[in-house]
């Protein structure tokens, strides 16, 4: 690429040869220089920050010496066991659930065969307008357990009404149901987006050797969609060990901390507590699972990229 | 469908075939989808009741005429159209500091190489997926602690003012550009900031539009940070003054109900309105090279 300079017209310049420096570019630098500072300021030095904080013990002021404690409690502290366990269950039962209906879902959207394919795609990505408050504002009224319309509706067809967000294991289911709800229209968008970057031919191709509908699926869709699947997992692991709002507003983190997730374990360390360090320590591990999850993800499904 | 697969492959064998496909896709699709929109269906009448109605025997499934009598009791106890204002005003600032931030960055990115330039990148590339709480507890101590701006537009817009996804989202657009267009103005004598602003990006119009409205909307549902920073009421953005009612028994649910509808559904019209800025939007999203 030319750089802008070689293109001014010539002007006459004293003959002396100039610095490396008098000879790079300016313009990028001013270009990027109000990101880059922001960028610095509040991303790349937080990270580090956060890091150096998760040794102290801020409880005690910044004087506090460098050490271990806040790790070593952490290792022991059986609150975020259960907040670590309660996050990966929600994610090994949701993001599979979710990114298998957004991959059907995107097929579908997809099919010439769809009629007001318009409204459809309205249906499915209305969700992912609403805010998280909004949704768990309705969520929390729909699961209600005498007033909410889904125990309304099992009553009515002779099935027990459930206890939803008292209970343990409806809580999570809950808190699932939410989540797929809002976020599978978000995933079948990518997942649309890379369909319509696969040749018609191919499957013209395979049509003509025999292939049924459902080996094409298997043996191209999904292989050739398999960059944007990727995308998308990475993107909802990272986002699952996140969860904040959901479990704060639908169930409360309850009943007892059934629903307690890394999130909403890290806001009451961190802003109830403020105890900063201990919270660090939590940020901390967060970052490294989602870490090697994204080398896992990408080892075992990224292969030739 | 087996027996449809041994049907004669004329005309109008595949058209009936095709019938019978679209029958049954149809049918999957149409209860799925009125599952999708059925919050949104509730949240929307629900805003309409009084609370004894919507806790009655039998819920209402239509409009009522208690919106009015909802939202005064809301913005009594929220000060919400207060917090409305707080939200528009800190979605506003955001996108536009945010777009004029990304695209210059995206820009000298794409149209430009420089000494240092990979390295950049790579670094910006490289917290794209370290999680957020990662920064969340230096960003509430220099916010709230060393610049003492709690409670103000800057503490919840600052922050999150570099936007990762928004310059790679730049980037792509701006490689799209002809750097031979952009050369000719060059040769004009135009500046390189009149170049990027009078050339550049007036190519990329559709780009920006569909990235500002999911900058506007990222901003407009947030809610940890600005629970975070905003601790006075008067300050409160939307979502942490609806935050605050849920999970209070004294508040009615048509108050919430109202809240919510008020901060979704004029986006659910902008959205059926403009659905293909929001999907190429979030498409663009997903970095693909």
């Amino acid at each position: 690429m030319t750089t802008a300079p070689q293109f001014k017209p010539a002007e006459p310049r004293p003959p002396a040869r100039k610095s490396r420096w008098a000879r790079t570019p300016k313009a990028p630098y001013l270009f990027i220089l109000p990101y880059l500072l922001i960028f610095l300021t509040f991303w790349a030095w937080p990270i580090i920050s956060s890091f150096m904080m998760s040794f102290k013990d801020s409880r005690l002021g910044e004087t506090a010496p460098f050490g271990l404690s806040n790790w070593s409690r952490l290792v022991q502290d059986e609150f975020f066991r259960t907040a670590l366990r309660n996050t990966l269950v929600i994610m090994i039962i949701q993001v599979p659930l979710m990114l298998s209906l957004a991959t059907v879902l995107a097929v579908a959207l997809n099919s010439k065969l769809l009629k007001a394919a318009g409204w459809f795609r309205f249906a499915f990505f209305a969700p992912l307008v609403v805010g998280t408050v909004a949704y768990s504002a309705v969520f929390r009224l729909l699961f209600n357990t005498d007033f909410g319309m889904v125990n309304r509706g099992l009553t009515s067809i002779g099935l027990p009404a459930v206890d939803w967000l008292n209970q343990s294991g409806p809580a999570m289911t809950v808190l699932i149901l939410a989540m797929t709800w809002r976020w599978t229209g978000y995933n079948a968008i990518i997942l649309l987006a890379g369909l319509q970057g696969i040749s018609e031919d191919v499957y013209e191709a395979a049509s003509i050797d025999g292939a049924t509908p459902t080996q094409q699926f298997w043996k191209i869709t999904l292989p050739l969609l398999r960059p944007s699947l990727l995308f998308c997992l990475v993107l909802s692991v990272i986002g699952t060990l996140q969860l904040f709002t959901e479990p704060a507003l639908i169930t409360n983190s309850g009943p007892g901390n059934a629903t307690m997730t890394l999130g909403t374990y890290l806001y009451q360390q961190g802003f109830r507590s403020f105890n900063f360090g201990y919270a660090s320590a939590i940020a901390y591990t967060v970052a490294a699972i989602a870490a090697i999850f994204s080398v896992v993800q990408l080892r075992l499904f990224g292969r030739d990229e | 469908m087996t027996t449809a697969m041994q049907a004669p492959k004329d005309k109008t064998g595949v058209k009936a075939r095709n019938r019978v496909k679209a029958f049954w896709l149809h049918l999957a699709l149409i209860p799925l989808a009125a599952l999708f929109l059925a919050p949104l269906w509730m949240m929307a009448v629900f805003s309409t009741h009084p609370e004894s109605a919507i806790f009655s025997a039998n819920p209402p499934l239509w409009f009522g005429g208690s919106f009015g009598e909802n939202f005064r009791g809301l913005q009594a106890d929220t000060n919400f159209l207060r917090a409305l204002l707080n939200s528009v005003v800190i979605a506003s600032l955001y996108t536009v500091f945010s777009m004029l931030l990304t695209s210059m960055g995206g820009y000298a990115f794409a149209k430009f190489d420089f000494p240092g330039k990979n390295w950049l990148f790579g670094l910006i590339l490289a917290t794209l997926t370290i999680p957020t709480f990662v920064t969340i507890i230096p960003q509430f101590i220099m916010i709230a602690r060393d610049m003492q701006i709690s409670n103000t537009y800057w503490a919840v817009i600052l922050p999150t003012l570099a936007n990762t996804i928004g310059i790679f989202y730049m980037r792509q657009a701006f490689q799209t550009v002809p750097t031979d267009l952009l050369n000719a103005a060059r040769i004009d004598g135009a500046s390189e900031w009149r170049t990027f602003w009078q050339i550049a990006l007036p190519v990329v119009r559709p780009a920006m539009a569909a990235l500002a409205i999911l900058l506007f909307l990222a901003s407009w549902n947030d809610y940890l940070w600005p629970l975070l920073v905003l601790t006075q009421k008067d300050s409160y953005t939307m979502p942490v003054a609806l935050g605050t009612l849920i999970g209070l028994t004294r508040v009615s649910w048509g108050g919430i109900m109202v809240g919510t509808a008020i901060a979704t559904i004029p986006f659910l019209a902008l959205f059926l309105a403009l659905q293909r800025h929001f999907v190429a939007g979030i498409a663009g999203g997903a970095v693909k090279d």
